[in-house]
């Protein structure tokens, strides 16, 4: 047993520090502590930095611009993007299409889609779910038909995140409907572009415009889009989902936010007198919540000190599950910091209240998502129960 | 950075599974065994002493065998998964660990010596009538005149007091401070009263009036500070010995959701109940995360670190050890309340480690009185 880095990666890890906080651009990353919205732009800039530098896409394949790390250094970079607040590589491109057109598409798809997916010059958006295919993915029912030498695509897709800035869309279709409901469905990249594709905004509670409802009506796409083979869109997606679980829990940017609040604690005055951050009601919040915070970060080290092969350590659960509530309930605190400037969400820029204040509940309220995506608590709780306590 | 043990770790927690698990996977056995006083089995103490597992902590010109914080938590984790009823912690690591801390090179080599030859069972009488997990001892007082020393006042609850070999009393010093001696058990003045707590270990009131004691270490030191340290690692090493209870519950439960029909099916067929098992299964691996920590914390050596860890490893496992211990019995329905059945016995015996040297909500406030003193923690400490 033994606490310290070794000395290699804890030279690493500096190095990632250094080059976070003093190549990305400064109004990105004040973007990013100050909880505003990112623009396209930003993210966009942000990724092609990282991508220079052999940053973005470190967990793909060396060949393809992938670094060999060890799961510890994967952590110490993922961790220290968010400690800087450096926007993590988008999802969409980094952690999930790139490594299944890496492990699963023909050599033509790879050298076609890799190098622009690493760059972000291409905008890839997630088409799973649909509106009866939530958590029970394999009830999809949007249809690809071949037709020559193209598939024909019809249906729905929704919860679309970002799909408003989104250049390709990779999809689940059914292509066969007959065999039983894993079995029959593939994978399609698809043109956002195309003829019959339309995409249409969903606005949320927290007043933003995130996700999307995404329509296929004859929608013409070639077979070569096809990534694998027909119908074997499930283990596809059971190996995404798997990665996709991996660093799902946001340990550092959520400290980091709890760091924060601290901050914004000292500066208001407490009910009781003193600084709020005095009040022992608000105290023992904090310390609650940042112990639990230290616990889930050392379960991650946990984890990464002892996953072989790059497969997710069957505690990966317990990392999604708490992650995402330990995310809520800094939200949460945040909101009752701010007190009766919580409610000021409208106002603008001359508003006299803080905008960490003005932002609270929004931010409180579309976090409200992080239990229901990535496999929903409820899903991580049946993972638990099955596959560690055999139940 | 390194959780895991390498193989001679691995070879002791083999041998202390190998004696205890044999013995008290029999759990009828435990409860004859805590049913008569001691309280333990002394043939299983000397069987410990044999293997080496007493003297673990202790260095070995004081007749130890000089290992570390990780072997003694390897031992407690394998006591706890069986709740064997053995002062290990209070004896080995209390009042063992304060002798060890502040005695004189003679007086550790005799008391630790014995200890470790398991001839000598001494029992730490720190807490008192009032006091809360406080370092320092206020109405059990010491006066010295010349060279002699006696103590007056009571000290209650003392782990083990009663059949306790030796004991080691924390007293208020006549120039501020506390400070420690040992006293004989056939000493003047000295009156000691034992019974049984409710997860069948044993604890004693101790009165002592005008009692001579012999000041452990230099006579009139304040040992505050080492009551302090020694009560954090205690602290660590009671979470491990919780960790080990706390696994035990968390297995015994999901086999027991296995196995019980209801309604025609097995329990594990309600999802109301394996969700239940699985929040209990995520809140072991938080509290086991922080422990091990926490103990690595201890082996770094920095004070002050460990005492910060220790209490935060306290909090996690206070929380962790109500939540799994109330659950379990949940789970197993009515049989979870008998004490026949051992379920009940580990949430006895989680409840008595959240109490013995200060509990999830003692930590907090502690914790809470310097929350505004940093902006973060990093466990690496970087």
């Amino acid at each position: 047993m033994k606490l310290e880095l070794s000395a290699e990666d804890a030279a690493f890890r500096e190095e990632m520090r250094d080059f976070f906080t003093t190549e990305v651009p400064q109004e990105i990353r004040d973007t990013v502590r100050e909880g505003r919205e990112l623009s396209k732009e930003q993210i966009v800039e942000s990724q092609r930095v990282l991508n220079a530098a052999g940053l973005a896409v470190p967990n793909w394949p060396v060949e393809w611009g992938g670094q060999d790390w060890s799961a510890l250094r994967r952590h110490i970079w993922h961790e220290e993007l968010q400690r800087a607040c450096v926007p993590i590589p988008l999802a969409f491109n980094a952690s999930m299409i790139g490594p299944v057109i890496a492990h699963f598409g023909s050599e033509e798809l790879k050298q076609r889609f890799l190098p622009q997916t690493a760059n972000l010059d291409i905008w890839w958006s997630q088409g799973f779910s649909e509106p009866d295919a939530g958590s029970d993915l394999a009830s999809l029912r949007t249809t690809a038909v071949r037709d020559g030498d193209d598939y024909v695509v019809n249906g729905q897709k929704t919860w679309t995140t970002l799909g408003q800035y989104g250049d390709w869309i990779f999809t689940l279709v059914r292509t066969d409907p007959e065999v039983k409901k894993q079995r029959g469905i593939s994978m399609l990249l698809i043109d956002m572009t195309s003829p019959g594709l339309t995409v249409r905004p969903i606005e949320l509670i927290d007043g933003g415009h995130e996700v999307n409802e995404v329509w296929f009506e004859d929608v013409r796409v070639p077979a070569e889009n096809l990534v694998g083979e027909e119908n074997i869109g499930w283990d596809i997606a059971k190996f995404l989902l798997g990665n996709e679980r991996v660093g799902v829990a946001p340990v550092g940017a959520t400290k980091r936010i709890l760091a924060q609040a601290k901050g914004f604690a000292k500066e208001q005055r407490g009910s009781r007198g003193g600084t709020l951050l005095e009040d022992p009601l608000v105290a023992s919040r904090f310390v609650e919540l940042e112990n639990e915070l230290l616990a889930l970060e050392l379960t991650a080290l946990r984890v990464v000190a002892h996953s072989a092969d790059g497969k997710p350590h069957p505690a990966s659960s317990v990392l999604k599950l708490k992650g995402t509530e330990l995310q809520q309930a800094v939200s949460e605190l945040v909101v009752d910091l701010a007190g009766p400037a919580s409610l000021a969400s409208g106002a603008g820029d001359d508003s006299a209240l803080p905008g960490w204040a003005r932002r609270s509940t929004p931010t409180y309220l579309n976090l409200r998502k992080a239990s229901i995506y990535g496999g929903s608590n409820e899903v991580q709780r049946q993972i638990i129960a099955r596959t560690i306590l055999g139940l | 950075m390194d959780f895991s043990h390498d193989e001679e770790q691995q070879a002791l927690r083999e041998a202390v599974r190998g004696l205890v698990g044999k013995q008290y996977s029999d759990f009828e056995l435990r409860r004859q065994t805590t049913k008569a006083d001691p309280g333990y089995d002394e043939t299983m103490w000397a069987r410990l002493a044999e293997m080496g597992v007493l003297g673990l902590p202790f260095g070995e010109d004081d007749g130890g065998s000089g290992a570390g914080p990780a072997e003694v938590a390897i031992v407690a984790e394998e006591l706890g998964r069986v709740i064997a009823p053995e002062p290990f912690l209070t004896a080995v690591v209390l009042a063992g660990g304060l002798v060890a801390a502040a005695g004189s090179p003679e007086q550790r080599a005799e008391v630790l010596g014995a200890l470790t030859a398991g001839e000598l069972v001494p029992a730490l009488a720190h807490a008192e009538p009032g006091s809360r997990w406080s370092p320092s001892a206020e109405s059990v007082t010491a006066s010295a005149d010349g060279d002699t020393w006696t103590l007056t006042g009571t000290k209650e609850p003392v782990p083990f007091g009663a059949h306790a070999g030796l004991l080691v009393v924390t007293a208020a010093l006549p120039d501020g401070g506390t400070g420690a001696f040992l006293v004989q058990p056939d000493a003047a003045g000295l009156s000691r009263e034992g019974y049984p707590l409710f997860d069948g270990s044993r604890a004693a009131k101790v009165v002592l009036d005008g009692t001579p004691g012999t000041p452990l270490g230099a006579p009139g030191l304040d040992l505050t500070d080492s009551i302090a340290t020694v009560m954090d690692i205690g602290r660590i090493v009671a979470c491990h010995e919780a960790l080990g209870a706390m696994a035990y519950a968390l297995e015994a439960t999901s086999g027991y959701l296995k196995s019980r029909k209801q309604f025609g099916v097995t329990l594990n067929t309600f999802q109301a109940l394996t969700f239940r098992s699985a929040d209990m299964y995520v809140s072991l691996e938080l509290a086991r995360s922080v422990a091990a920590w926490a103990l690595m914390v201890l082996m770094t050596g920095d004070r002050e670190r460990a005492s910060d860890a220790a209490a935060r490893a306290a909090l996690q496992v206070s929380r962790a050890a109500r939540h799994i211990g109330q659950e379990a019995i949940q789970l197993h329905g009515g049989i979870g309340m008998t004490a026949e059945y051992a379920i009940g016995s580990y949430t006895a015996r989680l409840t008595a480690l959240d109490h013995l040297l200060g509990d999830g909500d003692h930590h907090l406030g502690r914790l809470a009185e310097v929350v505004g003193q940093h902006e973060d923690l990093d466990p690496l400490g970087a």
